[in-house]
């Protein structure tokens, strides 16, 4: 069967790409621009897959940069894993970065990709030169209006919830559709995002199966949920940082986002950094606004 | 004889039965880098039919590649397990302890008193924002179990006390049992020490008197 094809002005299939064995996980990776560029590492963040760069990519590749991005392990082309955690997917973007370069390099990373980069760079400052957050800052927000007995409540049905998944999961499957179906469904997720990019993000993010469309991202992944990780470590290793630093945030709400306020971040950009803040903006930044962000970047970079 | 062969996902877990008998069950759950076979080993006098995991990556479980644990994967673990028996007393030696710690919380109506014993794993990670190693290749010790993955990351496993009271709670607050958790471990890191202090967790008490304080439910 020939996939149905879409066009979206600007989107650029990656130059190459390739897959990677990170300690037995398949992991594929992208690259756009001239191989002999300095490279620039682009990192997605959770239920995106780098195809989402298709725009933002090739505007960083022609401002002279061997862009190469990668699909985190159960995401996009990269294989489905027995486990996922965030050590694991820090470990497999290092395993990438070094397969590429073994000399430190700038990244820019979106959302929960931002968060492991920064753990990254607290661990491994020799990896990484400069680094640009995309909204991926966190901040210490807590439920005020929820009382403490509601919110043990909450917990205890979420991991009751998430242990009953956990029974069922090697039975689960990602529900097929039409190619229109699988862009309104991923729409509730990025409710500011055109129809005719989603339906384009369709055609280069899920696969088309004899029943329909499915995304690729395995459906034994959940999100959200408990756990100990607290926001404000990410916070702290933000501070420790020691390479240039921009940090962008959007100011208007999304399901996808963090929530995260100027006034929650501020105070824990390094020393060696800076936040720039884009009013009206949602948590896809640098896909609302790719010229913008890719020029305010590039600047950056340069 | 050979375990049962439970499906967590990708993994194929093995219970072991260590012995037969008649009434509730004990599951028994291993430290860090151990395994079923190895904890079966303790001697426990209990009535019930006695059973012992392979957490995912130990012993005859499955051992995945590229890492990626935690301990909550290994409560799902424990988890399965524990449909699998129904109603038990759950004893964890090291990191099993801690396993055993949240199920207590997670499940409470199944989980009749949670035993924690010393042994490896026992204490975790970092309660703080750490800079640790990354690295990212084990070399031909890929695919052996214990896995190198589940030894690195479940050794920094982060247990912040404000987590862990959190579970201790729920134990005592769903469980319906006075005194759902008992610490008969004597090394105390800081989740113990958190946890020991709130109400429902039994101190100083020998395993054998644990188990038999939980037997009498």
């Amino acid at each position: 069967m020939n996939p149905e094809t879409r066009t979206y002005p600007g989107a650029r299939r990656p130059d190459r790409n390739y897959r990677h064995h990170a300690d037995g996980v398949e992991i594929a990776v992208y690259e756009w621009g001239a191989e002999a560029d300095p490279v620039l590492f682009l990192v997605h963040g959770g239920s995106d897959f780098a195809g989402t760069f298709d725009v933002f990519a090739p505007l960083l590749a022609a401002g002279g940069w061997r862009v190469v991005a990668w699909d985190h392990r159960g995401h996009g082309d990269s294989a489905h894993s027995a486990l996922y955690g965030w050590d694991a997917d820090i470990r497999d973007a290092l395993s990438v970065m070094s397969s590429v370069t073994r000399v430190a390099a700038p990244v820019v990373a979106h959302s929960k990709g931002g968060a492991l980069m920064m753990q990254l760079a607290d661990a491994c400052p020799y990896r990484i030169s400069a680094m640009v957050n995309i909204d991926g800052m966190p901040s210490k927000r807590r439920m005020p209006d929820v009382p403490d007995h509601d919110q043990s409540r909450l917990l205890a049905d979420s991991i009751g919830s998430w242990l009953d998944f956990r029974h069922v999961a090697h039975d689960s499957f990602r529900k097929p559709g039409t190619l229109e179906e699988l862009a309104q469904r991923r729409g509730k997720m990025n409710p500011r995002l055109s129809i005719e990019w989603l339906e384009y993000l369709v055609t280069v993010g899920a696969q088309q199966d004899a029943d329909g469309w499915r995304w690729k991202l395995d459906p034994t992944m959940r999100f959200g949920g408990f756990g100990p990780w607290r926001p404000e470590w990410a916070s702290l290793r933000m501070a420790a940082l020691t390479v240039p630093f921009l940090g962008l945030l959007g100011t208007i709400d999304e399901p996808m986002g963090w929530g995260a306020r100027a006034r929650d971040v501020l105070p824990w950009i390094p020393s060696s950094g800076r936040l720039e803040v884009l009013e009206d903006i949602g948590h896809f930044i640098h896909i609302e606004e790719p010229v913008r962000v890719s020029t305010m970047i590039l600047e950056f970079l340069s | 004889m050979s375990p049962v062969m439970l499906q967590h996902n990708q993994i194929s877990l093995a219970l072991h039965q260590v012995r037969e008998g008649t009434g509730r069950a004990l599951l028994m759950l291993h430290g860090l880098g151990d395994s079923a076979e190895q904890m079966s080993k303790i001697e426990v006098k209990w009535n019930g039919p006695v059973w012992a995991l392979d957490f995912t990556g130990h012993g005859q479980s499955t051992v995945p590649r590229g890492g990626g644990y935690s301990s909550e994967i290994l409560m799902a673990d424990a988890d399965i397990a524990l449909r699998h028996l129904g109603e038990a007393t759950v004893l964890g030696r090291g990191l099993g302890a801690y396993i055993a710690f949240l199920l207590s919380g997670a499940r409470p109506a199944l989980v009749r008193g949670a035993i924690l014993l010393d042994g490896p794993g026992l204490a975790g990670g970092s309660i703080h924002a750490t800079s640790n190693t990354e690295i990212n290749d084990i070399g031909e010790r890929a695919g052996t179990a214990p896995d190198p993955w589940a030894l690195i990351e479940l050794s920094r496993d982060a247990r912040p006390p404000t987590y862990t009271t959190t579970f201790a709670r729920l134990a005592a607050n769903g469980s319906g049992i006075d005194e759902p958790i008992a610490v008969a471990c004597k090394v105390t890191p800081p989740w113990v020490e958190a946890i020991a202090a709130e109400p429902g967790v039994i101190t100083d008490i020998s395993m054998q008197d644990a188990l038999d304080v939980y037997a009498a439910l």
